[in-house]
């Protein structure tokens, strides 16, 4: 009966996210078998992460903006930028990599720092000050590498994206210390939510039967272990991998319990009502972008990193795929809703798409035309979603 | 049945509409007259307005149960445009004009005057307009844009456009809600003349006087359900009297114990402001409050009567953390300190909260949970090094679900799916844990029902027992007289008058209320 009534719950009361996770599974099943299981194979899968880390981490930003209820065009431009400076530095100047680094991410924080201002001092709204900011930032990547490309960066700064942490626990044909990070992790994951549980019924909330909380447990960690496995007996744990994992578990507890991130939520739910309730929203919307910049030179920096060059063309489109990424992982379109992890599993949708499609030798432009009817049909699907809940009152 | 249809124009039988966990409307009875002015009374959230959505056919046919009969034939409207076409014509509380267009476009939008081919026909238009503006009296041109006119003048356009769709039945809701009393009087004048033309009206209104004056019967609707209908000419002898038939209609018992009982102790003063002057954030130069004072002491409820425009919102919000106006002069004292209260996180520091008038705009983030909207002022009290304790969050949260009686299950409900009543209480939820020493709460009890009302009155009288100040901003004279200890009137951003509520009546209040119009007119003629 509970247990019923539980299921019930887990796909209507939270359809909003729980059906993201569903489309997830059915689009990996969908094109594993277009593939012939190539899709799932060791090989693609680690080059899956590190063909999409970049559009990911510009996801986690870019979900802060949207929630906010707001909106960045300049990632893309931001990336290239970032990138660029990083190069003139270390390929141009012969600079050590870390000074490339660390000027990468200064660029991003001033590039926010200067969005910020306009969008939350000034009051123009994103829309404006990022369109102008895509141009802007182009155009000074250009400028910067006076329009050539810049190549190659050293190996120590290319292992930032193309590492692999392998064999510091002995290897027998698969990679140990890979297996142990990822054990930890689900043991975290499990305790995690063993505790939420416990919280939840101190606090009489209601909860899934105790079935169906271990059912869901166990899955998780045979789907996250087998991943694993996978990347243990190719070429053990990409460095970008753990500067995701890093970002995303940061960025799930900034935006879920700090004030920062509730704030956040405020302004994009009503904002009148944030400002009244003591929020300093001008300062919030001014940080969220100063993250935003900073996000986006870290993936400025993994692009650059990956293709060992910095290019004038760089990053173009990229905003696109990280704010479709929020949109497919359930982020409302006037703000107020939204988790990393949605636009986290919104961003993976995207990559197994493209990236099945290439596998099976699909050309570019259906790829396009299937990614732009996806991202349609999942806002379609919010759209929809929320007519159903607002009937329902 | 069949031969009632010459006189009865409507007929609407057992209608029940039903809202998930709500039924707005029960076995709703209503017959209208041809030919007459029908009121409709009864307090917020009866389900007026619900019932007039369902007759013209903003809440389809289906939605509901029961039978609208007009003319003596069924009628099933799935559209506004079903019952446009049949003549029943509804014009909403809330106007529907589009402000950058000109009179005459927004008379016939979406009914443009074309002609062959589909273009518009701007002759035709403005001249149809011209006719329709002179039927209304207004004497305005059909070009000028609607921006450009007072609430008054677009209450006129929106009539104009009803009978350009020859209206047959004319729905009023709140007509006059928003008008002066001039403008009340000649929209009145508007209607006996639609009624010698034989255009029938139906009008919601609060203005009892105005209903007393003008309509020929009246429907009362309570909690959902017609109670009765009457005929005025035999309701009453005296406007007075019709007035208090229709109260005891609504209200349903007896008035007197609407509020709660208090005995008052005032201890020593909280808050105090001198010479607070307020400008128009928009309009240079413009004052909107002209150096108020006033004080509110410990266990204390002090109330701002004033009419609407008078400044009573601006004065609390410019008090809450400069959050209206610009050029804020004056100085604020609480606790007999001066203190200097720049932005709202100061104002709370300060110790003062302020409730608006607008819940749904002001108060509350309506797609999130009752838990996050009550914590949503205190987070530096449930926060360390910049994290929410999460757990404590939700112990705050129950405590305020049971000690204010917040129905719902439980407080992970979000805040849309309340009711009125109930959102108002997570609003003074989120103030009331930010542990103000005064509560400066406008419009309380707007737009809830008669039994929320009650409790929130009792929690006001909680605050105050607890040595709380209370600053109480309200439309209704009754509600200031019930629940407070002394009123300061307001009257065109000016403190007019001081009263002790044991001395004070309605009359008094509504003398110093309107005084200082008086005092200008006689000024300028002058």
């Amino acid at each position: 009966m509970t247990g019923i009534a539980n299921i019930r719950e887990l796909f209507t009361r939270n359809i909003r996210t729980s059906g993201i996770y569903i489309a997830f599974v059915a689009i990996v099943v969908l094109f594993s078998v277009l593939t012939d299981g190539l899709l799932l194979s060791s090989r693609n899968l680690t080059s899956l992460v590190l063909q999409f880390s970049y559009i990911l981490i510009l996801a986690i930003g870019m979900v802060i903006i949207i929630i906010g209820g707001h909106i960045d065009l300049s990632v893309g431009s931001v990336v290239a930028l970032t990138g660029a400076v990083a190069a003139v530095l270390v390929i141009r100047n012969g600079m050590p990599w870390w000074v490339g680094v660390l000027a990468a991410l200064g660029t991003g924080l001033l590039v926010g720092a200067w969005q910020g201002f306009w969008v939350a001092y000034v009051g123009i709204p994103a829309f404006i000050v990022t369109l102008a900011g895509m141009l802007l930032f182009r155009g000074l990547t250009l400028e910067v590498l006076n329009n050539v490309s810049l190549s190659p960066f050293p190996s120590e700064y290319t292992s930032i994206a193309s590492g692999f942490l392998n064999g510091l626990l002995g290897g027998y044909g698969y990679d140990t210390f890979t297996l142990v990070i990822f054990a930890v992790g689900v043991l975290g994951f499990a305790y995690n939510s063993w505790r939420n549980r416990r919280a939840r019924i101190a606090y009489n909330q209601t909860v899934e039967a105790p079935v169906l909380f271990v059912l869901k447990i166990v899955v998780v960690a045979a789907v996250v272990m087998w991943f694993a496995w996978n990347l243990a007996t190719y070429r053990g744990l990409p460095a970008v991998l753990i500067i995701l994992a890093v970002l995303v578990i940061a960025y799930t507890l900034i935006t879920k319990h700090s004030v920062f991130g509730r704030h956040v939520y405020a302004i994009g739910g009503n904002l009148a009502a944030a400002q009244l309730s003591g929020v300093r929203v001008k300062r919030v919307n001014f940080w969220m972008f100063v993250n935003m910049g900073f996000l986006a030179s870290i993936a400025g920096i993994v692009f650059s990193a990956r293709s060992s060059a910095a290019q004038p063309a760089a990053g173009n489109m990229f905003e696109l795929d990280a704010i479709a990424a929020c949109f497919i992982g359930g982020a409302a379109v006037t703000g107020g809703i939204g988790t990393v992890t949605g636009a986290m599993v919104g961003g993976l949708i995207m990559a197994v798409i493209s990236n099945g499609m290439s596998l099976m030798g699909v050309d570019q432009s259906t790829q396009q035309i299937v990614k732009g009817i996806v991202l349609l049909l999942a806002v379609a699907f919010d759209v929809w979603n929320k007519k159903r809940a607002s009937a329902a009152r | 049945m069949a031969d009632s249809a010459p006189t009865d124009i409507l007929e609407m039988r057992g209608i029940t509409k039903t809202f998930p966990g709500v039924k707005a409307l029960q076995d709703v009875n209503l017959t209208v007259r041809r030919g007459e002015i029908h009121a409709i009374c009864g307090e917020n959230g009866a389900g007026k307005s619900t019932l007039m959505k369902v007759l013209s056919g903003v809440y389809p046919h289906g939605t509901y149960e029961g039978d609208i009969v007009l003319d003596g034939e069924t009628a099933e409207f799935g559209t506004i445009n079903d019952s446009e076409a049949r003549g029943v014509v509804i014009i909403h509380q809330e106007l529907a004009l589009v402000p950058y267009l000109s009179i005459a476009e927004n008379i016939f939008l979406g009914n443009e005057r074309t002609r062959a081919g589909g273009a518009i026909d701007w002759n035709r238009t403005n001249a149809e307009a011209a006719d329709l503006l002179a039927r209304v009296g207004l004497s305005e041109s059909p070009t000028t844009p609607i921006s450009a006119l007072g609430v008054g003048k677009q209450q006129l356009v929106e009539i104009a456009k009803a009978i350009s769709k020859d209206v047959r039945l004319l729905i009023l809701d709140e007509p006059t809600a928003a008008l002066n009393d001039n403008d009340s009087e000649h929209l009145l004048g508007l209607l006996r003349q639609f009624k010698e033309q034989g255009i029938t009206s139906i009008m919601i209104s609060h203005k009892l006087a105005e209903i007393a004056e003008i309509a020929d019967r009246t429907t009362i609707i309570r909690d959902g359900r017609s109670i009765e209908t009457f005929d005025m000419a035999t309701a009453g002898a005296s406007s007075d009297a019709i007035q208090d038939r229709i109260i005891r209609g609504m209200v349903g018992r007896d008035l007197d114990n609407r509020y709660p009982d208090r005995v008052s102790h005032p201890g020593e003063e909280v808050l105090r402001i001198e010479d607070w002057t307020v400008y128009h954030p928009t309009q240079t130069g413009r004052v909107v409050v002209d150096k108020a004072h006033l004080n509110v002491r410990a266990g204390e409820v002090v109330g701002i009567a004033g009419l609407m425009g008078a400044g009573r919102t601006e004065l609390a919000m410019s008090l809450f953390g400069r959050s209206y106006g610009r050029d804020i002069t004056g100085q604020a004292y609480i606790h007999g300190e001066p203190v200097d209260v720049h932005n709202v996180p100061d104002a709370i520091r300060a110790g003062i909260a302020y409730v608006s008038e607008d819940r749904k705009q002001y108060g509350l983030n309506l797609i999130e949970d009752i838990r996050r909207n009550i914590s949503a002022a205190g987070l530096g009290k449930l926060s360390k090094n910049g994290f929410v304790d999460e757990n404590e969050e939700l112990k705050v949260a129950e405590e305020y679900r049971a000690s204010m009686n917040i129905r719902t299950p439980n407080v992970l409900v979000e805040v849309g799916k309340l009711s009125g009543g109930n959102q108002q209480k997570v609003v003074l939820s989120k103030w009331l844990y930010t542990a103000p020493e005064v509560l400066i709460l406008d419009e309380p009890t707007r737009g809830i029902d008669v039994g929320a009302k009650y409790e929130i009155y009792t929690i006001i009288n909680e605050l105050v027992a607890a040595g709380k100040a209370v600053l109480v901003i309200s439309s209704e004279l009754p509600e200031l007289l019930g629940i407070c200890d002394r009123i300061y009137t307001l009257a065109f951003g000016r403190i007019t008058g001081e009263v002790d509520v044991p001395s004070a009546t309605q009359e008094g209040l509504m003398a110093l209320m309107t005084q200082e119009t008086t005092r200008e007119t006689q000024e300028t003629k002058a």
